[in-house]
């Protein structure tokens, strides 16, 4: 177990804020010492190239006056406030003016430029009186205090008689950079906090507050408001997205809720009307004597009605089955003329026995991606539907069965030729469960098998539709088309 | 004929033994996917009776196993579900026919009698004679008396399931099965039609009646 965060890093909006601080934070560490090196290299080489002007200064002063002109240059140069560093030594190293005390031993030695900066300590500050610089003190500059040593850097150039001239500048006091550094360094992180503290105030106070409101919204959902949806600001964003497509997503839960009631309810009124006729047949042949044909009979009119039942509670189940999206493994290719032909043939001579000429011209292979049972059952249910109608037609009874091919469309066309449904809203209608028209209330059937097609061509991404024939009715199967070949 | 149930719903069970004993049968009965498949493993069985839902172990489960110890005594699924896709990851799971429930009892010994004959049948003959009615199935003629009968392909077909399984009763669903290929319940009586119009082919003009209807169950090709 992790331990136990304070309640407020538990939110994403503090965690993502935090998070953002210390990468800041590390950003600005860098940033700040980057700066501050790139700075003093700058600095150290504009300081060069002064003291290159200062020696090549000194050097033409050399060259009008000679060494007396030299020395009372450096002099007047040295009590300037805030001068550079001057210095003339003899070949020895001994100091003869300028206004440097003490300097490192061996800085002298070697002429150009010094390698590294050095100590040094400036004339008048070593101590209260002021002395002349001598041999020892060059010798132990570790001696003087601290505090007034400085880093400094020179050119060392000597004179054509080996005297040694020193330019030099002080570097200023190391203390006084890192202070530089150091107040960057908390001005920057400054900055970083306050950054942090904005991010956790737009992340944590108005994005995820929006998160709030939608899982608030789920839970009223949850507790039964199956009606209610989730908050949409208008505002496009990923929010909105993702609420919009919530929400859709509840829609369709909604409406498969409402099918499940619709089911229920359906079996509710159109299983319990044959119940309790099953149930009334066998109770009166208990009731009454009539004998053992009487009995049989009753028996066997129990089974007919129960299996009229068993084929109705089948239908219902398959249509809510397919209309809640059954399985999409299900499809396949089917060939569609195949399939039309065997339904065709399998229903010809029932046809033929009524009366009803049923044909379908006879046509290559039509490819579609489906699933030939459902197919099969589907159009078997339209046709027969069609041989029934078209059986009490006044002309030749017919029903033509063709397939079409129209923008990619593929549809199978049972075209009858007996009364039709001259209502549009009847023939809306007519699809729908446990519905009979009027005029086919006394036929025998169970009011699902146009649903059941219907639901096949949802499931299928299809429709079926029912037009006026002329005469009859045309019911029309239409595919959609192939997503792939 | 031997036959094993596997069926945890006791009443169902008692019914099917007895309903199978009656019928001329040795019927024995599981009540659980577990002691159902020591049984299978271990007696000698014509056919199995499997429901799918099971105790202890599921019915597909009892079939895929004895399948893989090599078994290949012939299985009836019983099922309370009948969509498309269940029927076929029963027969995929090794089964050899499929029924849902509910079913009526012909139905089941219909098809319980056809795969007993499908299991001990083995070698696959051309020709198939009952009585004076002879079906050439590689020359696609069929002859009753010497007399040639000119047959429509679905008719030939039909003709040639029943005389596969002349002398056993054939239902009309197990017909849409076989010979149409289709597993749906047609709404009116289409089978019957074109049983009637092969019947008149075959019997018209000859002396004996061969293609009989069972009533409540089917139909049944058998000389006189």
């Amino acid at each position: 177990m992790a331990s136990r965060l304070p309640a407020i890093m538990r939110t994403t909006a503090a965690r993502l804020s935090a998070l953002y601080f210390v990468l800041f934070a590390l950003c600005a560490v860098v940033l700040v010492f980057y700066m501050t090196s790139l700075s003093a290299s700058m600095l150290t080489a504009q300081t060069m190239e002064t003291i290159n002007e200062e020696v090549q200064g000194l050097d033409r002063a050399y060259r009008r006056g000679g060494l007396p002109f030299l020395v009372r240059v450096v002099e007047q140069r040295s009590r300037q406030p805030g001068a550079n560093l001057y210095l003339i030594a003899d070949a020895n190293g001994r100091i003869l003016t300028g206004n440097v005390e003490s300097l490192e031993p061996g800085v002298l030695e070697t002429e150009g430029w010094t390698e590294r900066p050095f100590m040094y300590q400036r004339y008048g500050e070593g101590s209260d009186e002021r002395r002349q610089p001598n041999i020892s003190e060059l010798e132990a500059p570790t001696a003087a205090p601290t505090e007034t040593r400085h880093a400094a850097i020179a050119l060392i150039s000597r004179l054509p008689n080996q005297m040694i001239v020193l330019v030099g500048r002080d570097l200023g006091e190391p203390e006084r950079f890192q202070k530089v550094v150091k107040r960057a360094l908390t001005f920057a992180l400054g900055i970083m906090a306050l950054g942090g503290l904005l991010i956790w105030y737009f992340v944590g106070r108005r994005a995820l507050k929006r998160i709030d409101s939608v899982s608030e919204a789920g839970k009223r959902i949850m507790g039964g408001d199956l009606s209610g949806r989730l908050p949409v600001t208008g505002a496009g964003d990923e929010f909105d997205r993702l609420s919009e497509n919530l929400n859709t997503m509840l829609t369709r839960i909604a409406g498969l809720n409402e099918g499940l009631k619709q089911v229920s309810d359906n079996i509710a009124h159109d299983l319990k009307t044959p119940l309790t006729r099953l149930r009334n047949r066998a109770e009166a042949a208990l009731a009454g004597d009539p004998g053992e044909a009487g009995y049989r009979e009753a028996l066997e009119a129990t089974i007919a009605e129960s299996d009229r039942l068993i084929k109705t509670f089948n239908a219902i189940l398959m249509i809510s089955r397919l209309e809640a999206g059954y399985s999409a493994e299900a499809l396949a290719k089917v060939d569609l003329a195949a399939t039309v032909h065997d339904v065709v043939e399998l229903y010809e001579p029932a046809a033929e026995e009524v009366g009803v000429t049923l044909e379908a011209p006879a046509i290559g292979s039509i490819v579609v991606d489906g699933n030939r049972e459902l197919i099969g059952q589907a159009l078997s249910n339209i046709v027969d539907n069609a041989i029934k109608y078209s059986a009490s037609s006044s002309e030749k009874p017919k029903v033509d069965v063709t397939i079409d091919e129209k923008d990619g469309e593929i549809s199978v066309k049972v075209a009858d030729n007996g009364p039709g449904i001259p209502d549009e809203n009847d023939r809306a209608r007519a699809t729908e469960r446990f519905v009979r028209l009027e005029r086919s209330r006394t036929q025998p059937g169970s009011g699902l098998g146009l649903s059941l097609a219907k639901a096949v061509m949802k499931f299928h991404g299809g429709r079926l539709e029912l037009l006026p024939g002329n005469p009859g009715l045309t019911v029309t199967m239409t595919f959609p088309k192939r997503r792939s070949e | 004929m031997k036959i094993l149930i596997i069926e945890d719903d006791r009443e169902a069970a008692d019914y099917l033994e007895k309903a199978l004993s009656e019928a001329g049968h040795t019927a024995h009965v599981a009540r659980d996917g577990e002691a159902g498949f020591t049984l299978a493993d271990s007696g000698d069985y014509d056919v199995m009776v499997v429901d799918r839902m099971l105790p202890r172990r599921d019915g597909l489960s009892v079939i895929a196993g004895l399948r893989s110890r090599g078994n290949t005594t012939p299985v009836l699924i019983l099922s309370a579900l009948g969509e498309v896709d269940d029927r076929v990851t029963g027969l995929r799971a090794g089964g050899d026919d499929y029924l849902t429930k509910p079913y009526a009892f012909s139905e089941l010994l219909a098809r319980i009698e056809v795969l007993n004959r499908r299991a001990t049948s083995k070698e696959v003959e051309t020709v198939y004679r009952v009585g004076d009615l002879e079906l050439d199935r590689l020359s696609h003629t069929v002859k009753r008396a010497g007399r040639e009968i000119t047959l429509q392909p679905r008719e030939f077909r039909l003709l040639e399931y029943l005389m596969r399984h002349a002398g056993q009763v054939v239902t009309r669903t197990m017909l849409l099965e076989n010979v149409w290929d289709y597993h749906f319940d047609p709404q009116t009586n289409v089978i019957d039609v074109h049983v009637s119009r092969l019947r008149s082919k075959i019997e018209k003009g000859f002396d004996s009646p061969i293609l009989h209807t069972v009533r409540g169950a089917g139909y049944m090709l058998k000389a006189a």
